[in-house]
């Protein structure tokens, strides 16, 4: 405890002087035992020493100025005794926090508010196993149990070999564009254009979180939206339809119950084998 | 005679957990199960292992550790984006055990007639490939509108619709590549349709059709080409995209909400 150096000791030193008021080199002197303890006259705060020790200290301290031995007896510990005896030259201070002498003082108040700021609210969270992994394992088993069972009675269009020379009437698209090519039927295709309106609309559909700044998810805040989208699934819905189901030979409008179906992925449907 | 066989049953029951429980010591079976595992010996349902079995894991942690209390409803997602990816995954199971029975040339039909007829289970794989074909074009279409509805697509998750309609357009031209491939009538004159729509592009039309048809109208030639942007152009591109759009979700915060 003794090799304390120099500049930490005179650190502590500034900072007790400033405390207690007095002169650096007294406060270093105290320190050092060779001068009597400034007893501090307020009340430390948080302390939670009786104060009668706080009035004892002074005389145990001054003590030790003349002889180190009744150190020892106040802590009740033997062992230092000897050791003084064998260093008389080194001053036996440097005992800086006797139990019965205050030394904490209030340096800074800190105001209780996190370092950090959080940006956002904590999110209420769960483990994704089991609760996020098990409904999915069982949308899994279901969406396989489905495929298989229609698998299993429906069976996929296998019309004749392909003849580039036998031209079906109606040839229809896949069903995904037969809403477009029902639209196409409307215009001839070569004023409307096909792959511009296509590659713009693809374009919107792209740009569409670009072209919506309202920040607000909630479907109250954002009906414009939620309308424009319901229109257009409407729309191709309603296209999609009419070019799967009420078209017939020439494009001509039949009805399915009347003069059946015209379309090959629907035509073996429901085919039990 | 009853007590005896349930005597019996029990001690069946003995062996083989004694059985489970050596094959769970053997160092194999730790070596094969990462920590956390919950098929690991001594595995217990702990915060610390429930972590455990989604980090340790290659597939399963694709997902966080921890998701958002409404995202596991199922009445949010309905599982749509979950379900696309799996009809992808089956689609590409069943196309590639459909790979080995054919041929894409003058053979393709003759082909897909034989795997109806004479191949084991030719006839099932072969039906749920097609109609995972069309779930997966509904389920990304659905998956869209409810992302849509749910105002998914608002910041920060803009660029992740931008991935999503290119998932979207590449999931149709998967679909419609995969049309031509039986070489039946179906297929052959839905795809002219398409290809015809295709050429009534402004300027460079035939061009457009020249270039997907590989001539000037749907040949031998075009069921190569289209094989194979069926089976290797397109999904490579795709997973890719798939890679992009899963891992820009949990960059973005996981999915969006609660409304």
């Amino acid at each position: 405890m003794v090799d304390i150096p120099e500049h930490l000791l005179i650190k502590t030193a500034e900072a007790r002087a400033k405390a207690l008021g007095i002169s650096v080199e007294q406060a270093l002197a105290e320190m050092k035992g060779e001068v009597e303890p400034t007893t501090i006259s307020k009340e430390p705060e948080v302390i939670d020493v009786k104060p009668i020790e706080v009035k004892e200290a002074p005389a145990p301290a001054a003590e030790v100025k003349e002889a180190p031995a009744p150190a020892a007896e106040v802590k009740e510990a033997p062992a230092p005794a000897p050791a003084a005896g064998v260093k008389t030259d080194v001053p036996a201070e440097v005992d800086f926090a006797p139990e019965t002498r205050v030394t904490q003082r209030l340096l800074t108040v800190v105001k209780a508010k996190p370092i950090q700021k959080p940006t956002s609210e904590p999110v209420d969270k769960v483990n994704t196993w089991p609760h996020l992994m098990l409904p999915e394992f069982i949308s899994l088993m279901a969406m396989t149990a489905f495929l298989i069972f229609i698998s299993a009675i429906l069976q996929a269009p296998l019309l004749e070999e392909a003849n580039p020379n036998i031209t079906p009437n109606p040839a229809k698209a896949p069903w995904y564009f037969l809403g477009l090519q029902e639209l196409l039927s409307y215009w001839d295709p070569q004023i409307a254009g096909v792959m511009i309106p296509l590659i713009i609309g693809v374009a919107a559909f792209m740009a569409i979180p670009y072209i919506d700044r309202n920040k607000d998810n909630k479907p109250s805040k954002r009906k414009y939206a939620i309308m424009l989208w319901t229109f257009f699934l409407a729309g191709a819905g309603t296209l999609s339809l009419i070019g799967i189901l009420f078209r017939g030979p020439g494009w001509n409008w039949t009805y399915p119950w009347i003069d059946g179906v015209w379309f090959d992925d629907l035509l073996d449907w429901v085919h039990f084998e | 005679m009853k007590n005896e066989k349930i005597k019996f049953r029990d001690r069946v029951k003995d062996i083989s957990a004694g059985l489970g429980d050596s094959l769970k010591e053997s160092s194999l079976w730790g070596s094969i199960f990462r920590p956390g595992s919950p098929f690991r010996k001594g595995y217990s349902d702990s915060p610390r292992n429930r972590s455990y079995v989604v980090m340790n894991n290659v597939l399963y942690h694709l997902h966080p550790v921890k998701v958002k209390r409404h995202a596991v409803r199922l009445s949010y997602t309905l599982c749509l984006g979950g379900l696309s990816f799996f009809t992808f995954i089956v689609l590409t199971i069943t196309g590639i055990w459909l790979m080995f029975y054919f041929r894409p040339t003058e053979m393709a039909y003759v082909d897909i007639q034989s795997l109806q007829t004479s191949i084991a289970f030719g006839s099932l794989v072969r039906n749920m490939h097609r109609w995972a074909a069309h779930i997966m074009v509904i389920v990304v279409f659905l998956h869209m509108s409810r992302v849509f509805y749910h105002g998914a697509y608002k910041a920060p998750r803009e660029f992740n619709w931008v991935i999503g309609v290119i998932l979207l357009l590449l999931t149709l031209l998967l679909s419609f590549t995969g049309y031509l491939l039986p070489w039946d009538q179906l297929a052959i004159w839905a795809v002219t349709v398409g290809g015809n729509m295709a050429s009534y592009t402004p300027v460079i039309g035939a061009q457009v059709k020249f270039a997907l048809f590989a001539g000037l109208e749907a040949t031998e030639a075009t069921l190569l080409r289209f094989y194979v942007l069926h089976v290797l152009f397109l999904p490579f591109i795709i997973v890719i995209f798939m890679a992009i759009h899963f891992w820009r979700v949990r960059k973005d915060g996981g999915i969006s909400g609660p409304l």
